[in-house]
């Protein structure tokens, strides 16, 4: 649960959760085994076009919702299932609570449900009385110790054997052994006892199915048959959004649920309630049913052209499964009710902004939950609109204000920056690489790696002088360098340069009116100023000029190609040029490789052991992934390390706010990379080669770090 | 074909750890489940908690427990029932058809006829719309299933029509089983029988 009023509370409680030892393992050990068993249960299958199709489908019946709502109820009503639509959470509880009353039901037996997490269900029905108790074993543990849950399918993943054992000691009133396969037992037997007491079972529904009246309920515990089964009444709480038109929509959604969750090739049961069955302790020898459908602002939700995805979510948790961030602090601290990326979303949507105003702040924008979507939702987008948006609500902060007002006035900023190369004179280390330190205001928490210092003289600055001098061009080429690759390291630009010209025939053009691509106001919640740089980018660099606009940094690549095609969708005036642009975008490893051709013939390969670290905007922004191992390998011994694609925790901005999840995710990478036995890295995006140079440098390790740029100009013939 | 579809099946329901063996008639599943009941661990019964420190609320349940050795089989009837009879009669172990409410401590074997079988995920189709179905394949210990060969489908797609059938008999009460029933909820450390049973023997039936 979110309940920090201030950010300051928020970090703290981050710093918090880095130091809880026994969650940092479970999560580490979970987030490192996902990845196989996710690839091996789809083994064989196209994940992808599995992903479009339900995403698709999704959409169809989001369109539907009312409809399929009407389709479900008269075939429901028609069986003797009563069906409610509640228009709020209160409502639900409510209605939940009178079926209880109505039905003199004094103990509730429940099923995992995330929609009743979200409404606050139990709460309510304790306070109206009852006694229910949650009967899926993560649930009945959180529910014992009065938390929310840390996973959607593994809701109590936080908590250890020992603090299980001392739990179960406290409700048997026996001392309990932290033996795990003894303490499910115990379990079992106080749980079995629940049900035969109990006189409504509640359940959620994975899938309500319209044209037949069914409910359909995933589990491996096989608790909701039970709980659908022994006691006389059973509702089932289910989001509108599960709404769905026939049986093969939810065989569809089931081929990659349990996949996508836990890398089950399916879950040991899956339930389809259609009508009320027959029921021994019931009057009539017939289940009471009832169908509680929930809105709270789904309805609405899914009128939003550009939001009404986020109701595609089919409730795997995948995106938990592999955010770095969610790894490394849990879930109580990354969500509210819901946790992981779609967990930031709802809880906007769901508990408000007030709860998601710093959860929505903490990603750190390296797409490893895009990615994994079952459904196939733009998460890392969507979670920066919701910035964007709370900013536009309660007022943009004065720094990313004036970064955005900035960044919108090229020449102004670039005068800044050349201004501050000046400034920094004071605080610059003596080789003048890094900055040795910075006033405490700057630096607060940053410490964990050297910031470089501004370049003596920008790439834009030395252009005229490097500029190769090529006849009979066949190819024409742009160079977008980037602010980093400009101001900071403009050596990665000249090396490029030399490889690029090794081939001839390639016209290189740097425009002088391009500036940043906008993606650091995007990470700030500035979307109005992105747009402003979008604009003037793409007028900058006319497309139709070039062959291809190379850029040497994956996030500048990837927010040129597929940020500013969204960014200025409504821009009816621009978007053929905006479309050529986002075409002609591409990354310097995959120009080299893919369009250049170069071969081991321009190398003088060094026998050099040279790790790579994959920037998230390249591997999975751009899913470029076979041509900078390649290119690597012409120039030296390109040496596989563990979890190249996980995030080194720069993030732009993100590492300047959330300093100690930044510090923690480039200390593992910097770990990987010992473990690995290299000398040297490269990598494909300046903000990479700052944060783990500077963390590098900070520790005193002595990996080289490199663009691969820099790697490959060295080793050229 | 059917040879790789049933080496499919078997290996996805192996995976999760459920135990497969054919056999040439029903016959001889009613003296698999027979045999299985008798030479199950006499204290089995322990696995299912009893031998735990529970509460003392749950420790009554064991008194509930009414025969020394139960197989319930609430789908059969006729002739098949009469044989299944004779198989537990010789082994002495008492065959429950109902009243499954009464014996929620737990019944050693639950055995079941399954309607479809997906080889895709080693999955047995029940149709449960009897309640006493639905709970005898939940409080067995043991769950023995036999699935005609003549119903094996290679996924659920392939087994759509006959899926929508079961489901449109209104009201009625599908279960997909693979597997035990199974949790790693704590510490992700696979454990099996968390509510229902504690193993799954599927008897691959060539029934055709």
């Amino acid at each position: 649960m979110q309940t920090a009023t201030k950010i300051e509370e928020y970090l703290k409680e981050l710093e918090d959760s880095l130091g809880n030892d026994f969650q940092r393992k479970i999560l580490d050990t979970f987030a490192v085994a996902y990845r196989t068993g996710r690839a091996n249960a789809f083994a064989g299958m196209d994940v992808k076009g599995l992903i479009d199709e339900i995403a698709e489908a999704k959409d169809y019946s989001l369109a539907r919702m009312d409809a399929l709502y009407e389709e479900f109820k008269q075939k429901a009503e028609a069986m003797g299932v009563k069906v409610h639509m509640a228009k709020t959470a209160f409502e639900a509880n409510e209605i939940i609570a009178r079926i209880a009353r109505e039905n003199g039901c004094t103990k509730a037996i429940k099923s995992k449900s995330m929609t009743a997490e979200e409404t606050h269900l139990n709460h309510h029905l304790e306070e109206q009385g009852m006694e229910v108790t949650e009967s899926d074993l993560g649930e009945w543990i959180i529910q014992l110790r009065h938390e929310g849950p840390s996973h959607m399918v593994m809701p109590a993943i936080h908590l250890s054997r020992h603090q299980v054992a001392d739990l179960f000691s406290d409700v048997t009133k026996q001392k309990q052994d932290s033996d795990i396969q003894k303490l499910v037992k115990v379990a079992r037997r106080e749980l079995r006892r629940k049900y035969v007491e109990a006189d409504m079972g509640i359940s959620g529904g994975n899938f309500a199915i319209a044209e037949t009246g069914t409910i359909g309920l995933v589990t491996n515990e096989g608790n909701a048959r039970l709980a659908t089964t022994l006691p006389r009444v059973h509702v089932a709480l289910v989001g509108l959004e599960k709404l769905t038109p026939t049986l093969h929509d939810a065989l569809r959604v089931l081929k990659a649920l349990p996949r996508n969750a836990t890398g089950q090739q399916i879950t040991s049961y899956v339930t389809w309630i259609t009508g009320p069955n027959e029921c021994k302790s019931a009057p009539d020898n017939t289940k009471i049913m009832h169908v509680v459908f929930l809105d709270n602002g789904r309805r609405a939700l899914a009128k939003d052209h550009d939001f009404s995805q986020v109701l595609r979510c089919i409730r795997c948790g995948a995106c938990a499964n592999v955010c770095p961030v969610y790894r490394l602090v849990g879930g109580h601290k990354y969500g509210h009710v819901y946790i992981g990326a779609i967990g930031l979303i709802m809880t906007y949507f769901f508990h408000g902004r007030d709860k998601a105003k710093f959860l929505v702040q903490n990603c750190v924008n390296c797409g490893a939950c895009k990615e994994v979507c079952a459904a196939g939702i733009d998460l890392p987008r969507l979670i920066k609109e919701i910035h964007a948006r709370i900013q536009d609500e309660e007022g943009h902060p004065i720094q990313s204000k004036l970064l955005g007002l900035v960044l919108k006035n090229r020449a102004l900023f670039h005068a800044l920056l050349k201004n501050m190369r000046w400034a920094q004179k004071p605080f610059a280390e003596r080789e003048g690489q890094f900055i040795r330190h910075l006033p405490t205001v700057f630096m607060k928490g940053q410490d964990f790696r050297k910031l470089p210092t501004l370049a003596p003289k920008a790439f834009r600055e030395m252009w005229d002088q490097i500029r190769p001098k090529v006849e009979n061009a066949s190819l024409k080429v742009a160079l977008f360098s980037g602010c980093v690759q400009d101001f900071v390291y403009p050596e990665h630009m000249v090396d490029a340069v030399k490889v690029i010209a090794r081939r001839g025939g390639v016209a290189l053009d740097y425009p002088m009116k391009q500036s940043c691509c906008g993606l650091p106001v995007v990470m700030m919640g500035e979307k109005e100023a992105a747009k402003e740089v979008a604009r003037q980018n793409i007028t900058a660099m006319d497309p139709a000029d070039y062959d291809y606009i190379i850029t040497l940094c994956a996030s500048c690549a990837s927010h040129l190609k597929h940020g500013y095609p969204k960014l200025l969708e409504d821009d009816k005036a621009l978007a053929a040029k905006v479309g050529q642009f986002a075409d002609k975008v591409i990354d310097f490893s995959s120009f080299v490789h893919d369009v250049l051709g170069l071969d081991a013939s321009a190398f003088n390969r060094s026998g050099e052991k040279v790790g790579y670290h994959a920037p998230c905007h390249l591997c999975r922004g751009l899913e470029v992934r076979e041509a900078p191992r390649a290119n690597i390998d012409l120039a030296g011994e390109y040496v596989a390390t563990d979890e190249e694609e996980v995030c080194c925790g720069f993030g732009g901005s993100y590492s300047m706010k959330f300093p100690a999840v930044s510090r923690t995710l480039l200390a593992k990478k910097i770990a990987n990379l010992e473990a690995g036995g290299v000398s040297s890295v490269v990598t494909d995006c300046p903000g990479c080669v700052m944060q783990i140079k500077g963390g590098m440098a900070t520790q005193g390790k002595p990996i080289k770090v490199r663009h691969i740029a820099e790697l490959m100009a060295e080793r050229l013939k | 074909m059917q040879k790789e579809l049933v080496d499919l099946f078997t290996q996805k329901a192996q995976a999760v750890s459920a135990i497969v063996k054919p056999v040439g008639s029903l016959k001889e599943a009613y003296a698999y489940a027979a045999d299985i009941c008798l030479n199950k661990d006499a204290c089995q019964l322990l696995m299912s908690g009893c031998g735990e420190a529970v509460s003392d609320a749950a420790a009554d349940l064991c008194a509930a427990k009414s025969a020394d050795r139960i197989i319930a089989a609430p789908q059969f009837e006729g002739k098949r029932l009469k044989e299944l009879k004779a198989a537990c009669d010789k082994a002495g172990i008492t065959l429950l058809t109902e009243g499954m409410r009464g014996q929620l401590a737990g019944i050693d074997v639950g055995f079941a006829v399954a309607d479809l079988g997906l080889a895709e995920t080693g999955t047995l189709v029940v149709d449960s719309s009897s309640a006493e179905v639905r709970l005898s394949t939940m409080i067995s210990e043991i769950n023995v299933v036999v699935l005609p060969l003549s119903k094996l489908r290679k996924g659920s797609y392939d087994a759509e029509d006959e899926l929508s059938a079961i489901i449109r008999q209104a009201p009625s009460y599908m279960a997909f089983i693979t597997g035990a029933s199974r949790t790693a909820d704590i510490e992700r450390v696979l454990a099996i029988g968390v509510h229902g049973p504690l193993e799954l023997h599927i008897l691959l039936w060539e029934d055709s």
